[in-house]
């Protein structure tokens, strides 16, 4: 039947079994699967934790301070995804942009504190191949920061597409569905932050 | 395959950047094409492709061992063969062609005229083709993988293979991984929102259920397996520890990934034939399925289960009496729907009008030969048997048993009972008859000797074994299955061609069915129904033809009908049009998996590259396809 | 089944539609409830005996202890209270319970003697421990039952059930060899080509192998290749893959890669070497002269 798309497109009235849009179903089921995914990560994690032969441990390296303020400014980031799905709701499409742009920019504050966070435990002797830590931990935190990078591009996308063809309140879909997906990488950074650093340091 | 005449009035529309394609015949056709019934028939025609060179490497394999101390293959060759006979039939062969039954006739069967994502649906189908074809490819670039089709670490270790056969292995499969994932989100999404008007959740075929339930297990079990493909990629590539030993990496935790998908699997296998045994036994005993609500809440009774019962794969490894004990007991629980569901097969048959039609020869076999293979699940879900048995042939015989002679038999009666419906020609039923006793007789040649010998000591995997210790007349029998076997798979092919030639027409309802897809032509036109279906029961085609036998309400229907028509009527049907982006994206993954495998990164890069820009494009290329009106233009 | 084929098939002609049941509340209920009852039935014995089964023995002093190590393709055996170190070949007396505790130095691996137990996998960095009691004296054959790449099929092995005098014997015979730290034939003469074969093995195969029991850094941790003291005594070749006589073992030393494709041995003796049959000859004798009172009669026969 008729392909959703970012553009707005007059579709015949068509009965449909569900009121639930096509493409949120699909995102929340893609959900459910990058829930398995994260699932079986965090899992493999927590199986090797304590069992590196040698250090650095987590105890070495982490360091909580640093990333509290990462995990606020992506937990923001989120708040600011709502701001952006309900500008765009009420037409407001400069804030719709401003907010937009927001959450895509502290997203990728987010990614800098990573990168920096990863350079300096390379630099302190954890490589991914140093000890089961490293292995587990670089793998875990780098799928989720590929996950936060893929859900960037997708913002920026939007944001440029916006300048490129006039939207309206009727493509928010698109939007709600990304913000559903930054939403999840949120809540499984929690869940990351909460198993590897909070944890340590109980 | 032609289609009806295309409307005069249509236009292909492309809002978009990029124009979409919309050619009607030819190869670019079948590239482009994002119609479920193609993309269905490419699924079945690629899974039997692979199920003949699965077949081959089988054949080979069984030649080996027909003699005690033979050496028509080295170890390392017939390592190879029955890795990739593993893999190609799970992945490749038996599984994708669930998949295409369900592509083509889900839809059907619940009156939608498409899947709810037409291009993903292509994408889905190019990703495995591919996948297919780099797995097979690694046999004439440096060696198959020979771990088995399990690949326990640490045989997968970069030291103790440093070839390239285990990295096709991990990026065929995660490459396959991904179109069967997309897939069937796709038909989840499709089933949730695209049924007929009327056509509440327990009005909808028992097929459709399993597929739906499948597809879910799809969806929560594939990801646990592509973690571990990917952690051992990262192993082999980066030098990662995580099956490592020397580095502390525990290689049981490969073993417990990979079941906690590989069970699901399984079941992902059989549910589908589930589903396709569900149709062909009302159909043929002009019955309705005897309790049909018993057998859907059974099944996703199984699919719920079907995740408790992964280590029973493992009770030789050490894992204690109290974990081996609980999975005992799931995996004996898991039995009783099974039972359950046959119980009500059995039923459907009991004061029926059995039609003994090749399709239904072949579900009949089904009931006996899965039955027995669950007898013996039970007898290995208890582990001081399993003791003995595990590692045998006569868990071989067992899984051949559920497998082979479950889905393989389904989907034999699924392809004879629907082959009319999509091509319009009816198989030869004499020769059909011939063809189920040799795959069916050989099939028990095969494999009911393995049992024996298996419980005399033959462990699995061995390329040969020792004379005098008795074995040799069961492997004898067993290798003169396969030649029986392949005598019938070839008149079967036969068979194919001959219907295409000259088969007898099928016409719309050739069996008297019961669901919607005999409720139209055969092939259906592109837009599948001329109007759209209205549901007011269970088996809603039969409802229709004979209303007093199962006392419809023929004036409800109507007017259900009427009220559809005045609220949608006149709007016409949008017909999704073509793209080249699926399949390009496909082959930009086909390359990269290569391109990974040989750790050219610059390659890779640049693939990466042309997949988002393939994306971007498929984002934004428009709506396309047409709109047209099938009642108004007289089509067919 | 059958019944209901024969009784309801379609006879040609009849048309008429049978009533269209649609189900049976009791009938499904009654087909629940039986399953589940033997379902029931079959789960308790099976339970009590798993955990009879595995759970893991507590050592008595009359339990025979073994550490098992298995290696790509070969087994290794130490009895740890008795101080012996051997390949591939277990002797063990009977009626007494038998405690295998299991790792892999490589990969997977799994033990199996079907005649006498179930198997256990070996797995690296983890042990596993099996343990059986055997009845009857005899010679029994065992193989590995996990895919461990290559050769998987050629590594089996014997398990020896003795009565305890014949145990007793084979354990004095080991335990001889590691008081003197030195090869025996335990008193019998030797021949001259028994000589030159001693030599040739110190030359060509004491590098890898080991005749003197537990030899100085062979632990069983370190030990990468079949330990081959008292090898007179056993009654394969191989890892249980040819019966031990001179023929076979001749055929074995000419070239192991023919006899067991990508196993770990090298094949020592070129097609160059004009002195090669001799000289193999003479290795032959040699390794049968190992733990055998009658050096020249070393022919034992496998079961």
């Amino acid at each position: 039947m008729s392909d959703t798309s970012a553009t707005s497109h007059v579709a015949p009235k068509t009965y449909r079994s569900s009121p639930l849009p096509d493409l949120k179903l699909f995102m929340w089921l893609f959900l459910a699967s990058d829930c398995m995914f994260f699932g079986t990560l965090i899992g493999t994690y927590l199986v090797y934790r304590g069992r590196s032969l040698e250090g650095p441990f987590p105890i070495d390296v982490l360091d909580i301070p640093i990333t509290t303020v990462s995990s606020f400014v992506l937990l923001m980031s989120s708040f600011l995804m709502v701001l952006a799905l309900h500008a765009l709701r009420s037409g407001n499409i400069p804030r719709f942009r401003l907010w937009t742009f927001g959450v895509a920019f502290f997203g990728a504050i987010f990614l800098g504190f990573q990168v920096f966070e990863f350079s300096t435990f390379v630099q302190e002797g954890l490589t991914l191949n140093q000890n089961l830590f490293g292995s587990t931990f670089f793998v875990l935190t780098g799928t989720h920061g590929i996950h936060v990078t893929i859900g960037v591009l997708m913002l920026l996308s939007i944001l440029i597409l916006s300048y490129v063809k006039p939207m309206t309140s009727k493509d928010s879909l698109f939007l709600e569905v990304t913000g559903l997906y930054w939403h999840f990488v949120d809540i499984v950074w929690i869940v990351i932050f909460t198993v590897i650093y909070l944890v340590e340091f109980a | 395959m032609t289609y009806g005449k295309q409307s005069t009035r249509s236009v292909s529309e492309s809002t978009g950047l990029l124009i979409r394609p919309n050619w009607d015949r030819g190869i670019l056709s079948w590239l482009t094409t994002v119609d479920h019934k193609r993309l269905g028939i490419l699924y079945i025609l690629t899974s039997t492709f692979f199920f003949l060179t699965a077949s081959v490497e089988a054949f080979v394999m069984r030649l080996q061992l027909a003699r005690p101390e033979q050496s028509l293959v080295s170890p390392d060759l017939y390592n190879q063969l029955f890795t990739m006979h593993g893999v190609t039939m799970v992945f490749l062969a038996i599984m994708p062609l669930g998949i295409g039954l369900a592509n083509y006739f889900a839809p059907l069967m619940i009156g939608a005229r498409d899947l709810a994502f037409p291009r993903l649906n292509a994408f889905g189908y190019w990703v495995y083709a591919f996948s297919g074809i780099l797995l097979l490819s690694s046999f004439i670039f440096g060696g198959a993988p020979d771990v088995g089709w399990f690949a326990y670490a640490p045989l997968t270790s970069l030291s103790n293979n440093p070839g390239n056969g285990v990295d096709y292995f991990m990026v065929g499969l995660l490459i396959s991984g991904v179109g069967t994932l997309v897939t069937a989100m796709n038909l989840i999404v499709t089933i949730v929102s695209m049924r007929a008007p009327g056509m509440t959740w327990f009005r909808m075929p028992a097929f459709v259920w399993m597929i739906l339930i499948t597809m879910f297990l799809i969806v929560f079990a594939f990801p646990p397996l592509t973690i571990a493909l990917f952690q051992i990629l990262m192993d082999r590539t980066f030098g990662t520890l995580f099956y490592d030993p020397a580095g502390g990496g525990m290689p049981i935790l490969w073993q417990h990934l990979f079941w906690i998908f590989g069970h699901p699997e399984v079941y992902i296998i059989i549910l589908p034939a589930f589903g396709v045994i569900s149709e062909v036994i009302p159909t043929f005993s002009r019955k309705p399925l005897f309790g049909y609500a018993v057998i859907v809440l059974s099944g996703i009774f199984i699919g719920f289960l079907g995740f408790a019962v992964w280590s029973h794969h493992m009770f030789t490894t050490g894992l204690g009496p109290v974990v081996n004990a609980a999975f005992t007991l799931t995996t004996v629980v898991i039995g009783i729907p099974t039972g359950i569901k046959v119980f009500n097969w059995l039923a459907t048959l009991w004061g029926g009008k059995i039609q003994f039609t090749t399709s239904m020869l072949f579900a009949l076999a089904f009931l006996v030969t899965f039955t027995l293979g669950g007898i013996t699940g039970i007898m290995l879900a208890l582990p001081p048997f399993d003791a003995q048995a595990q590692d045998s042939y006569f868990v071989v015989a067992h899984f051949h048993y559920v497998m082979g002679g479950g889905a393989l038999l389904a989907f034999f009666s699924g392809v004879y009972y629907w082959f009319p419906k999509m091509t319009g020609r009816l198989l030869n039923e004499r020769v059909g008859k011939w063809v189920f006793a040799l795959v069916v007789g050989g099939f028990h040649l095969v494999f009911f000797p393995q049992h024996f010998v298996g419980l005399l000591g033959m462990p699995r995997r061995v390329q040969s074994y020792e004379a005098g210790l008795g074995w040799e007349i069961y492997n004898q029998l067993s290798t003169a299955g396969t030649w029986v076997m392949s005598v019938g798979a070839l008149i079967f092919l036969i068979s194919i061609f001959q219907a295409f030639r000259n088969g007898k027409v099928a016409g719309n309802d050739p069996w008297d069915g019961r669901t919607l897809e005999w409720s139209t032509t055969s092939p259906p036109p592109y837009y599948n129904f001329v109007k759209d279906p209205v549901v007011t029961s269970l088996d809603s085609w039969w409802a229709k033809k004979y209303p007093e036998s199962v006392h419809a309400d023929v004036d409800h229907q109507a007017e259900a009908e009427a009220n559809h028509q005045a609220e949608y009527g006149g709007a016409g049907v949008h017909i999704p049009g073509q793209s080249w982006f699926p399949f390009i994206a496909a082959i930009a993954i086909f390359f990269g998996g290569y391109a990974f495998i040989y750790d050219n990164w610059w390659l890779a890069l640049l693939l990466l590259g042309i997949l988002l820009v393939s994306c971007y494009a498929w984002a934004l290329e428009g709506v396309g396809g047409k709109h047209i009106n099938p009642e108004s233009e007289g089509i067919a | 089944m059958i019944y209901a084929l024969v009784r309801f098939r379609r006879r040609r002609g009849d048309d008429a539609i049978p009533t269209q049941t649609h189900g049976n509340p009791v009938l499904e209920i009654t087909w629940t409830i039986i399953p589940i009852i033997l379902v029931v039935l079959v789960a308790i014995p099976g339970v009590r005996t798993i955990f009879r089964t595995e759970t893991i023995a507590k050592p008595t002093p009359d339990d025979v202890i073994i550490n098992v190590i298995g290696h790509q393709w070969w087994w290794s055996f130490e009895y740890p209270e008795l101080g012996i170190l051997t390949a591939n070949e277990i002797h063990i007396p009977e009626d007494r319970r038998i405690i295998l505790n299991m790792t892999s130095a490589d990969v997977l691996h799994s033990f199996w003697v079907p005649q006498i137990a179930g198997k256990r996998d070996l797995i690296p960095n983890q042990n596993n421990q099996l343990w059986f009691i055997a009845e009857e004296p005899g010679i029994y054959r065992s193989q590995c039952a996990e895919l461990c790449l290559g050769p998987h099929a050629y590594m089996r092995g014997r398990v020896i059930v003795d009565t305890e005098d014949d145990f007793a014997a084979w354990v004095n015979k080991f335990q001889a060899v590691q008081k003197n730290n030195a090869p025996s034939n335990h008193g019998a003469a030797t021949t001259s080509e028994i000589q030159w074969g001693q030599q040739l093995f110190g030359q060509k195969c004491a590098a890898c192998h080991s005749v003197a029991g537990f030899t100085e850094g062979t632990t069983v941790g370190e030990a990468i290749y079949p330990n081959l003291t008292n090898f007179g005594l056993r009654t394969t070749i191989g890892a249980g893959i040819l019966e031990n006589n001179e023929d076979n073992l001749a055929l074995w030393l000419r070239d192991p890669q023919a006899v067991k494709p990508g196993n770990r041995m090298p094949n020592l003796w070129s097609m160059s070497n004009p002195n090669r049959e001799k000289e193999i000859a003479a290795v032959v004798a040699y390794l049968l002269s190992l733990g055998n009172e009658d050096p020249l009669s070393a022919h034992v026969s496998a079961r």
